[in-house]
């Protein structure tokens, strides 16, 4: 049967608990993993393997945290992303809000995007085939 | 090469699980400071005995031709003192390797009784980064003379690709 939503945001906050050391109740919906969370960049790495085996899916490189459009010249200038850049970030990533972000799309506000309701958005995806 | 702190592997299971002893000797210098009265292994040597038996395993999967490095400690628990004469078992288990680095979970035993569990996340360092930081582009984990010391544990190196 599949999971609903209010399960799976239970196991990705439990992940993240045990992955960030953070208390249940800091993991909302609406906490980046960065800035509210305290996530580091290889806490993402440590991420991706706990969600795949809670689960049990696969996560290809790139796919839930990408980070080949801001490594391309052709869509980032001094910091800031194109509308190409956008773009592609946007395809890249249908599981994340870009609302607050593309007021303001820079690499610095970049962790904007990886929030608690991303994960869980990807993870319905994912999930829902 | 004195950074060692496991002495043998005494099971080694290619991509899957690894398998190392450690014997505590009251000779070992740190022991002679923490502390002059109690002579105790430290935590943080414990973790790194884990690291270098779950680092290998992490290496030998993928022929050495990573640089492994330790990126993060996620769990780590022990139940209790670790003293001269102590023999520690050291098994790690790989969870889970792509590109970008690995995960591997452990447990820990001394004189044969439950003593901990250690997780640990690797990372492969690409050698971009590494120039990045201004660190060794060759592979300075899996350099010759680990090697050398992998085969005296045992290891066929024979059969992986040479350091680059």
């Amino acid at each position: 049967m599949a999971k609903s939503r209010d399960e799976i945001f239970a196991q990705v906050q439990s992940t993240l608990v045990d992955a960030l050391g953070v208390d249940e109740d800091e993991v909302t919906e609406q906490a980046t993993l960065t800035e509210d969370l305290g996530a580091e960049s290889i806490d993402f790495l440590d991420i991706v393997f706990r969600l795949e085996k809670t689960f049990s899916i696969k996560i290809p490189r790139g796919e839930l945290f990408p980070d080949d459009v801001v490594n391309n010249p052709d869509y980032v200038e001094n910091g800031r992303f194109t509308s190409s850049g956008l773009a592609q970030l946007k395809k890249n990533m249908p599981h994340a809000d870009f609302s607050l972000f593309e007021k303001n799309p820079t690499v610095d506000t970049m962790p904007t995007l990886f929030t608690v309701k991303t994960i869980v958005n990807y993870i319905e995806r994912k999930l829902g085939g | 090469m004195r950074w060692m702190w496991i002495d043998r592997f005494v099971a080694f299971e290619s991509g899957r699980r690894a398998v190392a002893v450690k014997c505590v000797s009251r000779a070992e210098d740190h022991l002679h400071d923490n502390y002059p009265a109690y002579p105790l292994m430290p935590a943080t040597l414990i973790i790194e005995g884990m690291a270098q038996t779950a680092g290998v395993l992490v290496g030998e999967a993928r022929q050495f031709a990573d640089r492994v490095v330790l990126a993060k400690v996620p769990r780590a628990t022990f139940a209790g003192d670790v003293l001269p004469g102590d023999t520690l078992q050291y098994e790690a288990r790989l969870e889970r390797i792509d590109d970008a680095g690995a995960m591997t979970s452990g447990q820990v035993q001394c004189n044969g009784r439950p003593l901990g569990e250690i997780d640990i996340v690797f990372s492969h360092l690409p050698r971009e980064t590494a120039d990045q930081l201004g660190i060794p582009s060759h592979n300075f984990v899996f350099h010759d003379d680990f090697r050398r010391l992998l085969a005296a544990f045992g290891l066929d190196m024979s059969r992986y690709p040479t350091a680059e």
